[in-house]
């Protein structure tokens, strides 16, 4: 649906795209009023695949259309979620089909500007996607509205739609308090409606096939496709589009080829390394929102890190809450300062220097972020360390027990130097911890 | 009137509100200078209409850009999870024995920063590498020394 004819022609032409049928909802869409065409973005129930997995349609339904300002659409492409790298794939390989999602969804909330915000480093596929814009914008597809592609800069922050927003006005991406929301004040102190690329790129089959046909595709609570991502210890790691409610089990053993080298599988971390992790026996769920909740963990970028049993869990923890620590904002207290204390107790337990009151301490350290910082990302390093935690607690304790690792330097994750071990470049300065 | 702060102002009208056009300025300023050097800020700070102390702060936030001076090459290497069970780390050690530099740091000629960063959305296809902005995909340590040699060449 998302990646269709991508493999037989060129989709980043636009004579191609449209040669396949491309644009030919745009009409269909803005023949109908805004208020219908809402209501069939509801009636479909697709859900946001950038990770909250709320339902898009609502999200139009929440717009302040009656305010006197401009609506603006703003495309999260700051695809940034360690695991993830689909929205990147959409962007390279069919950027007209989030182009042509874009004008529908604008259409909706009486929107004229909309702006793409991609992640720095997708250099490529700016270029990519900046053509597609100037070739669309060229044969008059976009009619009177503009569409504005804006690199980020490197902050994984600013996929936080808040923060992003704050990014897009010329600031440091930190997240916005909330209320107010974007739909009533967002870009600009406007009613904003913010959507990943996968979620945009997936309008225009709704268009086409109708809200009742593709609510028949995928599983009941969520319908249709999804461009899953799987990555770490697989043998063929890659982009696989699938219809949601597809076993967990499926994806790993049979498109992805399963555990290299023999090896067992020891984790799945199902969502991006945001979420908590899945213990072996627990594989044969459905990829879809509701199965993965029941477990504990998420849906959330839809991105599958398999994890083999040569790797210690309290080095992925470590190097998980690394990641969490530089890419913080700085701006509330339980998230700068948690992950950094994380960091501390992750070390000394790995080191052979901890105790078994750091493992509970570590425990607390987690309580006090979790729920409690501005936005999601404090609670995004807690999940998959309190998993581990939860489920492998025997290796931490082992760590403390054997005063050292007990992989003895054999761990696939030895001696990872990760970006806040090796550059100064930091967020948050430099304080005594 | 400048033409650096031509282009700034031309890229601020594309915006309802100018200061939209800070980060586009300063990544602009960045290629000019090749790193942010303090009359970068001020550059940018003069043709917005902010501060240079403000364009500083905004700068200091993102990673993609240098507060101090870098080499003409910049090589990345990813090291968070995906790429780190793929073995990420050998390639770290392979660019730290060719280039004789430890991540972070700089040749002594100038040329190549090493560095690693977090994940830059290539997962699948571990190791990734950014050499100047373009990912190279798979890489192991056996492509370490064909990659320098593009660069020193």
């Amino acid at each position: 649906m998302l990646l269709a004819g991508t493999g037989e022609r060129d989709l980043t032409k636009l004579d191609e795209y449209l040669a396949i049928g491309g644009y030919a909802q745009v009409p269909k869409a803005r023949a109908m009023t805004p208020d219908d065409l809402i209501a069939e973005l509801q009636a479909a129930n697709l859900r946001g695949r950038g990770g909250a997995g709320f339902p898009m349609g609502r999200k139009a339904s929440l717009i302040d259309r009656a305010s006197p300002k401009p609506k603006y659409l703003v495309v999260n492409a700051d695809e940034s979620e360690p695991g993830a790298f689909k929205d990147r794939q959409v962007m390279a390989e069919v950027p007209h089909r989030l182009l042509e999602g874009c004008l529908i969804a604008a259409h909706a909330i009486e929107a004229k500007d909309i702006f793409i915000y991609i992640r720095g480093e997708y250099l490529a596929e700016y270029e990519i996607l900046q053509r597609a814009v100037d070739e669309a914008r060229g044969s008059s597809i976009f009619e009177d509205v503009e569409v504005t592609v804006y690199r980020g800069a490197g902050a994984y922050i600013c996929g936080e739609e808040t923060a992003l927003l704050d990014s897009l006005e010329g600031r440091r991406g930190q997240p916005r308090p909330r209320p107010p929301f974007p739909p009533v004040q967002g870009l600009y102190n406007a009613p904003t409606q913010i959507n990943n690329v996968c979620t945009i790129a997936t309008v225009p089959a709704i268009i086409e096939l109708g809200a009742a046909e593709f609510a028949k595709i995928g599983s009941e609570s969520s319908p249709g496709t999804v461009i899953f991502s799987i990555s770490g210890n697989v043998v063929r790691p890659g982009n696989y589009e699938l219809e949601l409610g597809t076993p967990m089990r499926e994806l790993i053993y049979d498109l992805a080829g399963g555990i290299p080298d023999g090896r067992e599988l020891k984790a799945v971390i199902p969502g991006g390394s945001s979420v908590p992790a899945l213990t072996p026996d627990q594989i044969d769920v459905p990829l879809d929102y509701d199965s993965l909740g029941a477990l504990g963990t998420f849906f959330g970028a839809a991105s599958l890190i398999v994890v083999d049993d040569h790797c210690c869990l309290v080095q992925l923890a470590l190097r998980s809450t690394k990641f969490y620590m530089h890419e913080s904002c700085g701006k509330c207290t339980p998230c700068r300062e948690g992950t950094r204390w994380m960091v501390q107790l992750l070390e000394r337990l790995e080191a052979g220097d901890g105790e078994l009151s750091d493992i509970d301490l570590l425990d607390s350290v987690g309580d006090r972020i979790l729920g409690k910082s501005l936005c999601a990302l404090g609670d995004f390093a807690v999940y998959p360390v309190a998993s581990y935690l939860r489920h492998w607690r025997d290796e931490f304790v082992a760590h403390v027990e054997q005063a050292r690792c007990p992989f003895d330097g054999e761990s696939t994750l030895e001696g990872i130097v990760a970006p806040s071990d090796a550059h100064t470049h930091h967020p948050v300065a430099e304080v005594p911890a | 009137m400048s033409t650096f702060a031509a282009d700034v102002r031309e890229i601020a009208a594309r915006f309802p509100d100018a200061r939209s056009a800070t980060i586009p300025a300063l990544r602009l300023a960045q290629e000019r200078h090749g790193w942010l050097p303090p009359e970068a800020f001020r550059e940018v700070a003069d043709a917005l209409g902010l501060t240079p102390a403000y364009c500083h702060a905004v700068a200091s936030f993102y990673d993609m850009f240098h507060l101090a001076p870098v080499g003409r090459h910049l090589v990345e290497v990813c090291t968070n999870l995906s790429c780190a069970l793929n073995g990420a780390q050998r390639v770290v050690d392979a660019f730290e024995s060719e280039l004789a530099v430890r991540a972070g740091e700089t040749t002594p000629d100038g040329e190549i920063t090493f560095r690693t960063v977090e994940c830059l959305g290539g997962c699948g296809y571990a190791t990734v590498v950014a050499v100047d902005n373009r990912y190279r995909h798979d890489v192991r340590p056996s492509h370490v020394a064909e990659i320098v040699e593009g660069l020193r060449s």
